[in-house]
């Protein structure tokens, strides 16, 4: 009886095994699928042309206007600057955590990192609006601090971790052999890192500096909480501006299902979908040259 | 002193600059709130429904609220994570499907908090007639959370001898057999340090939660897993844009609440990490 | 009295990938013998031994062509759990579970079906009994198999392929990492065994070969190049690549 139950049991929880398997991809093509329905709802309404390059966004005014131009640069805007800041910072803190720290302080940064990554995006969101904002409100005479700078500031910082725990694993997985043929010619440990060990890491570290802007590019909370609510094309950092993350979230709640409003923002998050695709594309191909 | 060691000397103290840059940010945040919050940290704050609009009482809804939606997405996250690594490591084979479930785990992992949102209000809200709920919002955070659990016990169960194997089918026994009784009992350590930290995470998301379970006012407990529920990111987030007049002490302490949740998460799975490698039998 | 082999192979042909590890390889093996296998490092001998109780295909470059003849019968047409429990293997390094003593033997017998502490207890030391290793370890059942030496390490292993009631064993270089007593004591088992089973002995030792096996196979390069009663293979072979190996001309 035992036999038998054990003859069944075991295909079946290997179709479990094997089911298991292909669910992750399902749970993609559904997650695109939904996005990619719904969108074409709006098409029908408005043509793609109108809301891939339309200027205004404009859901409530009369006929509503759809263009994802200016959420596009919104976020193209607050992910530069952010990029800007978060690189530097981010590389040079790895560089410094994987060959010049003694090993001591090495674990506690490391740590530190572990902690800057562990802390909610509401969080800093919430310190964005209390505290970053009016500094720079002050500090650049501006007449709000939600700007585009606060976002930008902010989420560089959560960035790091992403981009300093990945580069520092393309800079460790340098071969030894590298840098002892380095310091056989004389070189020091600082010629080695930046001649010898850097350009090795470099695909590593690429794919670092894409995945950090991946997670920029998708964050929301913060971009909701302190770029201000100004869907118009920014002239600058320093004004209020909306993203596409932003959007989303902001504006959900105030739609009738089913109606154009609706429909635009599964566009708006289609859009979202393919850019964080094509950048996880993108780094996925840098960090498997990395492995080699 | 000569020029190479003159450049070494500046390039590392740059560096160190830098890294100091990150640092001393971190730990102001933490302090930050911790000093500005603890303040308003009481038994009753951690154990009282609000009141008077959020502008007195306590937060103990939206604990509870974030505790089972940790509960539910480890619910669905953990078994459906875990089999699918089974699935990669011990019986794909090296084919372009294989190479396919891979990508998509990364692409899973790559894509924005709120599209997830938006996926779990059309699926499970809509479609699925669940409707703002708990259970909703679990799936949601559960299919956010696979990447992390999927690639933790993936390289969990790398970490197992392969000689285990070995010698399990060389006596006679069947591939699940021997993943049964030769991999998975030794990959479960890295299986749940995974796991916990991947739930860390979940229980600081607001985006997933915005559409599909949480609620902006509900002073009471829910009543099953169809009801909708407060939660700590997005109560933190309501008080700090949409109550005007709120006493800033209840936001700062909502915010250091939400913090020790999350980072008392993360010490759990570095302890169990510290404390199996202990005990490691290879 | 000619008997019916208990193994045969036809024209096998091991490859890992494109590398060509074993080369047309026909082979009959009789009941109850000792076969030895003998040669330099990468001649094929592992390959071909794990060939037979399908152990390579554990790695995913492998295929073979050719036949394996299991009592007469195809071994493609039996299960592969069925094939290992009636062709054991010891590996060269001794590989146990991290359970304790009496677990590593029992486990066999588990994935069989085999219930009942009773049966299995009695399997269990039967087993030992068999491996030569009872006497040292009956007090100690319940401890961790990994506390034992190499030496009763590797006659642990013996005994848990024993365990399945085998009808072959293969050993690949089972005493490759062992001193001279624990070797002897291996080599004092697989002499006991030989009344019950049928066993194949893949060895870089030409010295035990002689002194454990009564037919010797010589492997070089993939290819089986001479195979003998033991006695005549070692001190009149009449391949001159045979000799060159087993005088030590290489090795």
């Amino acid at each position: 009886m035992k036999r038998l139950w054990r003859r069944i049991s075991e295909p079946i929880i290997e179709l479990c095994i094997r089911l298991s398997g292909i669910v992750v991809v399902i749970f993609v093509f559904l997650i695109f699928l939904f996005l990619l329905r719904y969108s074409l709802s709006l098409f029908r309404h408005s043509p793609l042309g109108r809301f891939l390059f339309g200027h205004q966004w404009l859901p409530i005014s009369d006929p509503p206007q759809f263009g994802v131009i200016p959420l596009l640069l919104g976020s193209v805007l607050v992910t530069f600057w952010a990029v800007v800041i978060c690189v530097p910072l981010g590389v040079g803190s790895a560089m410094f955590i994987a060959e010049v720290a003694p090993k001591a302080i090495k674990n506690v940064l490391k740590s530190f990192v572990e902690i800057l990554a562990a802390i909610p995006s509401v969080v800093l969101g919430f310190l964005g609006i209390i505290w970053l904002g009016p500094v720079l409100r002050d500090t650049f005479h501006l007449s709000t601090g939600m700007c585009g700078l606060t976002g930008s500031l902010l989420l560089a910082f959560m960035a790091l971790p992403t981009i300093i725990s990945i580069s520092e694993d393309a800079l460790t997985g340098v071969p030894r052999s590298y840098r002892e043929a380095a310091f056989g010619l004389g070189a020091t440990r600082w010629q080695t890192l930046w001649r010898v060990i850097l350009p090795s890491a470099s695909p590593g570290i690429v794919a670092a500096v894409m995945l950090g802007i991946g997670r920029v590019v998708g964050e929301t909370m913060v971009v909701l909480m302190v770029t201000g609510n100004a869907p118009v094309i920014p002239t600058s950092i320093l004004q209020p501006l909306r993203t596409l993350t932003a959007t989303i979230a902001g504006e959900m709640g105030e739609t009738v299902g089913g109606s154009e409003h609706y429909y635009a923002l599964f566009a708006v998050g289609l859009v979202l979908f393919v850019i964080t695709f094509i950048i996880n594309l993108i780094a996925d191909l840098f960090l498997r040259r990395a492995r080699k | 002193m000569n020029e190479a060691r003159f450049k070494q000397n500046v390039a590392f103290t740059v560096l160190g600059a830098l890294t100091l840059l990150i640092v001393i940010p971190i730990l102001l945040v933490i302090v930050y709130v911790a000093i500005n919050g603890a303040g308003a940290i009481s038994w009753s704050f951690l154990t009282e429904a609000p009141r008077n609009g959020m502008k007195a009482g306590g937060i103990f809804p939206a604990i509870v609220g974030t505790i089972l939606l940790v509960i539910g997405t480890m619910l669905f996250s953990l078994p459906l994570g875990v089999l699918s690594a089974i699935y990669l490591v011990e019986y794909a084979s090296d084919n372009l499907f294989t190479r396919m479930i891979k990508l998509s785990v990364v692409n899973l992992s790559g894509i924005p908090s709120i599209v997830y949102g938006l996926f779990g209000f059309t699926a499970f809200v809509i479609l699925l007639h669940f409707g703002t709920s708990i259970l909703a919002g679990s799936l949601t955070l559960a299919i956010m959370s696979l990447p992390v659990i999927i690639t933790a016990s993936k390289e969990a169960l790398e970490s197992v001898p392969f000689a285990y194997r070995e010698i399990s089918f060389s006596l006679g026994a069947t591939r699940w057999q021997t993943v049964r009784y030769c991999v998975l009992p030794y990959a479960i350590p890295g299986i749940l340090t995974g796991t916990v930290l991947s739930l860390s995470r979940a229980a600081g998301e607001t985006a997933p939660i915005l559409f599909t379970v949480a609620a902006f006012y509900l002073p009471r407990l829910p009543r099953g897993a169809f009801d909708q529920v407060m939660a700590l990111p997005y109560h933190l987030y309501v008080i700090s844009t949409q109550v005007p007049n709120i006493p800033l002490s209840l936001s700062f302490a909502t915010a250091l609440v939400l913090i020790a949740l999350v980072f008392l998460m993360n010490l759990v799975s570095i302890f169990l990490r510290a404390h199996y490698r202990k005990k490691r039998l290879w | 009295m000619v008997s019916e082999p208990v193994m045969q192979t036809f024209g096998l042909n091991c490859y890992f990938g494109s590398t060509h590890a074993v080369k047309n390889v026909s082979i009959e093996i009789a009941h109850n013998e000792i076969l030895g296998i003998i040669g330099p490092a990468n001649s094929g001998k592992t390959t071909f031994l794990r060939a037979i109780n399908r152990l390579n295909y554990l790695q995913r470059s492998y295929s073979q062509t050719g036949e394996i003849l299991l009592g007469g019968q195809d071994i493609r047409t039996i299960n592969d759990n069925l094939l290992r429990k009636k062709i054991g293997i010891i590996f060269a390094l001794p590989q146990v579970l991290p359970v304790t003593i009496f677990e590593n033997v029992a486990y066999g017998p588990k994935v069989h079906g085999i219930t009942g502490k009773e049966t299995v207890s009695r399997i269990v030391e039967e087993a030992l009994k068999k491996a030569y290793l009872w006497e040292e370890v009956k007090d100690r059942l319940q401890e961790p198999a990994v506390r034992l030496s190499g030496g009763q390490q590797q006659r642990l292993c013996i005994a848990r392929t024993l365990a399945v009631e085998p009808e072959v064993i293969l050993y690949d270089e089972p005493c490759s990492g062992l001193d001279p007593i624990s070797t002897a004591k291996v080599e004092d088992a697989m002499q006991q065994l030989k009344a019950d089973y049928t066993q194949i002995l893949v060895t870089n030792n030409t010295k035990q070969a002689s002194r454990v096996s009564e037919r010797c196979a010589f492997f070089l390069m993939g290819e089986l190049v001479e195979i003998g009663p033991t006695h005549d293979l070692f001190t009149k072979p009449q391949d001159t690549r045979t000799d060159d190996y087993i005088t030590g001309r290489f090795g």
